[in-house]
């Protein structure tokens, strides 16, 4: 399997507190990587780093073959090449709450792609009813469940077909049944062989689904393997501890 | 003057003569006169020596009436146009300040005889001086007076025969300004004031050809009238003691021909009050140019609004996007126009800037209100752009959106929905404060309302009739803006 994402070295810091000292990542493509930790652990950093909304001080990221620098986020301009080949799903889904879901969908590739609007329209449609919210594209964000506007959020980024997907927290609006059917879901979005990075502590959904788990603690990798291995007989006490509040609401 | 210096003494409490004159006047109550020292000298200024005392020719014969009767003189200062009204509540017993000799006036009030003859004389540009010399020869042109005056009932005749446009000013001195600006044709006034511009700032010729005759009064309320016949018979001995004379003289504006006139004032028997035809003042009278007057305030208020909307998004935008130097201009543009009085801001528009760039009345009414009310409007969309999340633009940016496509299909949707029902309520407030236009001769729905209410005599059914109007505009907007904010409440 060829490497979706790389990332090495990486460090971060928010105002004179680190945040990430030197965490190395990979996501091959095809593969499900759950990103693991405590509130607090970076793992949300990990993310915007990647997705180029924050910058970082030291280390290389490379995804989907575009290359991050050490320094100020480059301005959108130059980050074209990055856009078109990661996607990002918020944890609050960030719809955009004045367009309808198929409007959310067909946003980007009508205008930062330039694609016809009837080709738009149709690769739009095919998303949402692959994702089985079809029949909600007329409707507006306030009108959808969670889970409605979770999967109508993941095919608003799947549109420009990106090889890499980032999600924060997926599973924190969804009830057990709708974790199964998003699990699914993912699985078949690997399976067309895109990386996905999940950012989530949500340990059932992780030992489900993930291929390989990887944890953060306080800005350092402490554990890593595949999802069976490390979430049975994890090593680290960062680990444990996440294995402790399991029982408990995400 | 020297009784006015015996009553300063007694006031400083220093007085030794004519002691028992001010004893006795002060067991009286003051007579309480009116007039307006806005209009100033010849009639009633404040003294420059001392600005909380007047002067000028009304203020002697106020206090000759008031010697006469045996009392203190104490002036009240009131709006020209609004003495009528002030006496008839009271304010004072009164109303002297250049008042002219109008059948509504006879038909309203009690006057006195009338002491003194003005000629309604026309102003033009040197330059026009053999072109325009009666009201026939402009004909289509503007023409500016003072508001509800004789003279502008004069134009408003003249504008149904031959096609003349009025311009009413609510003072005396920016019609002959306006006139040499270039901004009216002519000016007709009273000849006291046209001399007394003329010598002020020139600039201008004054036709020799009356274009009427007119006279001063003064007025009491027609309760009054008993009063006012005691001032009559004051008047009539200081006409034929000379007194009078004196006055005029002192503030040059007496002539021969206004020596003629006081010998026929005192030969006539009184003029019988409300004795002229009584015209029509009803309120059908008066729709027409109260529908015109609201047709200028909608579309003052359009206009001024959508400038206020295009600037305040260019100004928020700067401030939001824009690079340091520009946001600190921005900024002081901001809380300039925000810190000064709109009124301000529309006299130096119009009047403080007429040397450097000449604009019509209705253009600098829709700049003047525009460039104020876009101050407002910036601020409303700064504070939209700020509420839109974080995320948003996040999500925008993980799209491929550029910065101004983020703008335009994330940013600014969401942001015009939060500044919808602020943007509306300013409308409502702009519809309002348009009638403040009224200073630079714009005649808008409130202005036309004072000069309904002054002819009427009463503000009762004119004032109901603006505030229908007025509310018939405003009401149903602020229900389409609720609606469109229950439609557009984002989630």
């Amino acid at each position: 399997m060829s490497g979706a994402l790389a990332v090495r070295g990486l460090q971060a810091v928010r105002g004179s507190k680190p945040v990430l000292r030197g965490v190395d990542l990979d996501v091959a493509a095809g593969e499900i990587v759950a990103l693991m930790g405590v509130s607090g652990a970076g793992k949300s950093t990990v993310l915007r780093v990647v997705a180029a909304l924050e910058p970082f001080a030291a280390g290389t990221v490379q995804a989907g073959g575009f290359a991050l620098h050490p320094g100020p986020v480059p301005r959108e301009s130059r980050l074209r090449g990055l856009r078109a080949k990661v996607g990002m799903v918020f944890q609050a889904h960030a719809l955009f709450p004045h367009l309808t879901a198929l409007e959310n969908v067909t946003l980007a590739p009508v205008h930062a792609l330039r694609w016809p609007a009837a080709k738009a329209d149709a690769v739009a449609m095919e998303l949402l009813d692959g994702l089985g919210v079809g029949a909600r594209a007329s409707a507006y964000p306030r009108e959808l469940s969670g889970g409605e506007a979770q999967r109508v959020a993941i095919a608003r980024a799947l549109a420009p077909d990106p090889m890499v997907l980032l999600m924060d927290e997926p599973t924190s609006a969804l009830d057990p049944a709708r974790r199964g059917a998003l699990g699914e879901a993912l699985r078949g979005l690997a399976r067309q062989g895109r990386g996905l990075l999940i950012a989530t502590h949500d340990v059932d959904f992780a030992r489900a689904h993930a291929d390989r788990v990887v944890v953060l603690h306080e800005g350092v990798l402490v554990e890593a393997g595949p999802a069976a291995e490390v979430l049975t007989r994890p090593t680290h006490p960062a680990t444990r501890e996440l294995l402790l509040h399991e029982a408990e609401p995400a | 003057m020297a009784c006015a210096a015996v009553l300063l003494g007694v006031a400083l409490g220093m007085g030794a003569c004519g002691r028992s004159a001010s004893t006795e006047a002060a067991a009286k109550p003051p007579f309480r006169w009116g007039g307006d020292a806005e209009g100033g000298a010849p009639f009633v200024e404040a003294d420059p020596a001392d600005p909380r005392v007047v002067r000028g020719f009304d203020v002697e014969i106020a206090g000759m009436i008031a010697e006469g009767l045996g009392r203190k003189p104490r002036f009240v200062q009131v709006a020209w146009a609004s003495i009528g009204q002030s006496l008839e509540r009271g304010d004072f017993e009164i109303g002297m300040s250049g008042v002219e000799d109008r059948p509504e006036m006879r038909e309203r009030y009690a006057l006195t005889i009338p002491y003194f003859e003005f000629q309604e004389v026309l102003a033009v540009r040197p330059a026009d001086r053999d072109r325009y010399r009666t009201l026939a020869d402009l004909a289509g042109r503007r023409v500016g007076t003072l508001g509800a005056t004789m003279a502008h009932d004069l134009l408003l005749e003249a504008q149904k025969r031959t096609g003349l446009v009025p311009v009413s000013y609510d003072d005396d001195i920016h019609p002959y300004t306006d006139l040499v600006a270039g901004r009216v044709d002519a000016v007709l006034l009273d000849n006291v004031i046209a001399d007394r511009s003329l010598r002020r700032t020139g600039g201008f010729v004054i036709q020799p050809e009356p274009v009427a005759t007119g006279a001063y009064v003064g007025v009491f309320a027609r309760r009054n009238t008993a009063l006012r016949d005691s001032a009559n018979a004051i008047l009539r001995a200081r006409m034929q003691d000379g007194s009078l004379e004196a006055s005029f003289r002192r503030w040059e504006v007496w002539s021969d021909a206004q020596a003629a006139y006081h010998q026929r004032v005192l030969a006539e028997a009184p003029a019988e009050d409300g004795a002229g035809a009584t015209r029509d003042r009803s309120v059908r009278a008066y729709l027409p140019a109260l529908a015109r007057a609201a047709g200028v305030t909608v579309v003052l208020s359009v206009l001024a609004m959508a400038l206020a909307v295009a600037l305040g998004i260019a100004v928020a935008a700067g401030r939001v996007y824009g690079p340091p130097v520009v946001r600190v201009a921005l900024a002081v543009y901001v809380e300039v126009v925000r810190g000064t009085p709109v009124l301000l801001q529309l006299f130096v528009l119009y009047y403080g800037l007429a040397s450097v760039v000449r604009l019509p009345a209705f253009a600098a009414a829709v700049i003047g209100l525009g460039l104020n009310y876009a101050a407002y409007e910036s601020e409303i969309y700064r504070a939209a752009l700020q509420a839109v999340p974080r995320q948003q633009l996040e999500a925008a940016r993980t799209l491929g959106l550029s910065e101004f496509q983020a703008l335009r299909l994330v940013r600014g949707p969401q942001a015009l929905r939060h500044a919808l029902a602020p943007m509306t309520n300013d409308f409502v407030a702009l519809l309002k404060d348009s009638s403040l236009v009224s200073v630079i001769t714009v005649v808008e729905l409130t202005k036309q309302t004072a000069i309904y209410a002054t002819n009427a005599g009463s503000w009762v059914v004119p004032g109901i009739l603006c505030a229908l109007i007025y509310l018939s505009l405003s009401l149903p907007l602020s229900h389409v803006a609720r609606r469109l904010e229950r439609r557009w409440s984002v989630a």
